[in-house]
């Protein structure tokens, strides 16, 4: 029996989906380790970023954030973060994810201000709107192709990353390939391989909904610049 | 090779001790070299790989979205999936995690190096197509080495992110540093990996250094332009 038929024949078990610890449940710990570190990353990056984007300044420390954050690896700040005070578990997991969430969404929401056209910033001043009235009113509805776009990489790379949870015994889908690499590969092969797929398939699956809500949210006569817009944020997808 | 043996020290469980360093420095030098090494194989393939692809992107408008997605669909792959995807049929060695590290590096050269490609003026190709170079002579002579800036921005971050992403390949046993971020953590001796994170962040920023240097030396027309 070849490797890929052990796999199918892994994934057709019922029991591999149902048990303790089974797919369900790894999915389930996955999805809620993500949500919380994505949402968690925008409450912090995006009033920041909106605020840095609407003073206009600040650009080098985007920048630097999100090269310092590419630097440092993530197996680092799991287990870092697991060996505080906070100990092992899905919340030292949440809050290394939370770290490497924050670069794509901070810098899309300053490039979105920033991008802002500055004849539109004119004219509304020009109504008489206050800086509030500005941010709310204008720039921020302006920013939501950039904002969608800097949502759905950090989820894409949350959801990826999350993998590594397993490797801290944090949970999620990982522990499946954790699990099989434990067995051994000649006793588990098909497991390995099963998870791999699974974990696959969940990342491509976040990236496919997601590019579809970030061409829903933005507006058709913005659609057009869509390849600037991921080239410039080239930087902070990787 | 087996994870290093190493030596603790007692009682106390610091945030940094030079005493680890001492007493483990073959071990860290050992890892330190795999790392490096690594690195460097993954990033010289993926450069080797990629800027043929942009090329091709870059002559052909009609491949230059089913490469650009190619890449991204195997960028977008969690790196332990891949690993797990390999390991299986590749064995766990070197060449595994060489492979997954090779594959993730295609999608940020190859990207910036059709955006090199791409800034090349219109007027520069037609002045050379008028002084009679070929396709394969204007490619060497004209276009690449105008496309340079953008190919070394592709390297250096694909150099930075391949550094941090090979503690991965710990999943399979060649994790160059990594292993002792995993070992550490089971030990719960926060020095280890401490140690561990910080050689690999100079590592990372050494090698950009490097590449930073070597793009001013090869493309010395961009500093007078910038005086």
């Amino acid at each position: 029996m070849t490797l890929f038929q052990q796999a199918i024949q892994w994934l057709n078990d019922p029991l591999n989906w149902t048990n303790p610890g089974g797919i369900f449940d790894r999915l389930v710990e996955h999805l809620r380790i993500s949500a919380a570190a994505v949402l968690l990353g925008c409450l912090i990056a995006w009033p920041l970023g909106l605020w840095l984007g609407h003073r206009r300044r600040g650009g080098g420390a985007v920048i630097t954030v999100s090269n310092v954050t590419l630097a440092v690896p993530t197996l680092s700040l799991l287990t870092l973060i697991s060996l505080t005070a906070l100990g092992i578990g899905q919340t030292a997991v949440i809050l290394a994810l939370t770290v490497f969430a924050i670069p794509p969404l901070l810098a899309n929401a300053y490039t979105g201000l920033r991008e802002v056209d500055p004849q539109v910033r004119d004219a509304a001043r020009g109504m008489g709107l206050s800086g509030w009235q500005m941010l709310w009113r204008v720039e921020l509805p302006l920013s939501v192709p950039y904002l969608a776009a800097g949502f759905r990489t950090a989820a894409v790379q949350v959801v990826a990353t999350a993998a590594l949870a397993a490797l801290v015994a944090g949970g999620g889908l990982g522990e499946i390939i954790s699990e099989g690499f434990g067995l051994g590969i000649n006793v588990a092969g098909g497991q390995i391989i099963a998870g791999g797929l699974l974990v696959a398939g969940l990342a491509l699956l976040v990236e496919g909904t997601f590019a579809v809500v970030e061409r829903l949210v933005t507006p058709r006569p913005l659609r057009r610049a869509r390849g600037m817009r991921r080239a410039g944020a080239t930087a902070a997808n990787v | 090779m087996p994870p290093p043996v190493l030596a603790y020290a007692d009682a106390d469980n610091p945030w940094f001790s030079w005493q680890f360093l001492q007493q483990n420095t073959d071990a860290v030098l050992a890892a330190l070299r795999e790392h490096a090494q690594l690195t460097a194989e993954a990033v010289l393939l993926a450069t080797l790989v990629s800027v043929p692809l942009a090329v091709l992107a870059y002559w052909f408008r009609r491949l230059t979205g089913p490469i650009l997605a190619l890449t991204g669909v195997l960028y977008t792959i969690p790196s332990l999936a891949l690993f797990a995807l390999l390991a299986p049929f590749v064995g766990v060695g070197q060449a595994t995690v060489l492979v997954g590290l090779v594959t993730y590096a295609l999608l940020v050269i190859v990207r910036n190096t059709v955006a090199g490609l791409s800034q090349v003026p219109e007027p520069v190709r037609d002045a050379a197509r008028g002084m009679g170079y070929g396709r394969f002579g204007q490619l060497w002579r004209i276009d690449l080495p105008l496309a340079l800036p953008g190919i070394l921005t592709g390297v250096r971050l694909a150099t930075v992110s391949t550094v941090a992403l090979v503690t991965v390949g710990v999943l399979i046993g060649h994790g160059g540093l990594g292993e002792f971020l995993t070992i550490g953590f089971r030990a719960g001796y926060k020095s280890e990996v401490m140690t561990a994170t910080i050689i690999i962040f100079l590592l990372g920023l050494a090698l950009d250094l490097v590449l930073a240097g070597l793009g001013r030396l090869l493309t010395p027309w961009t500093r007078s332009r910038a005086r």
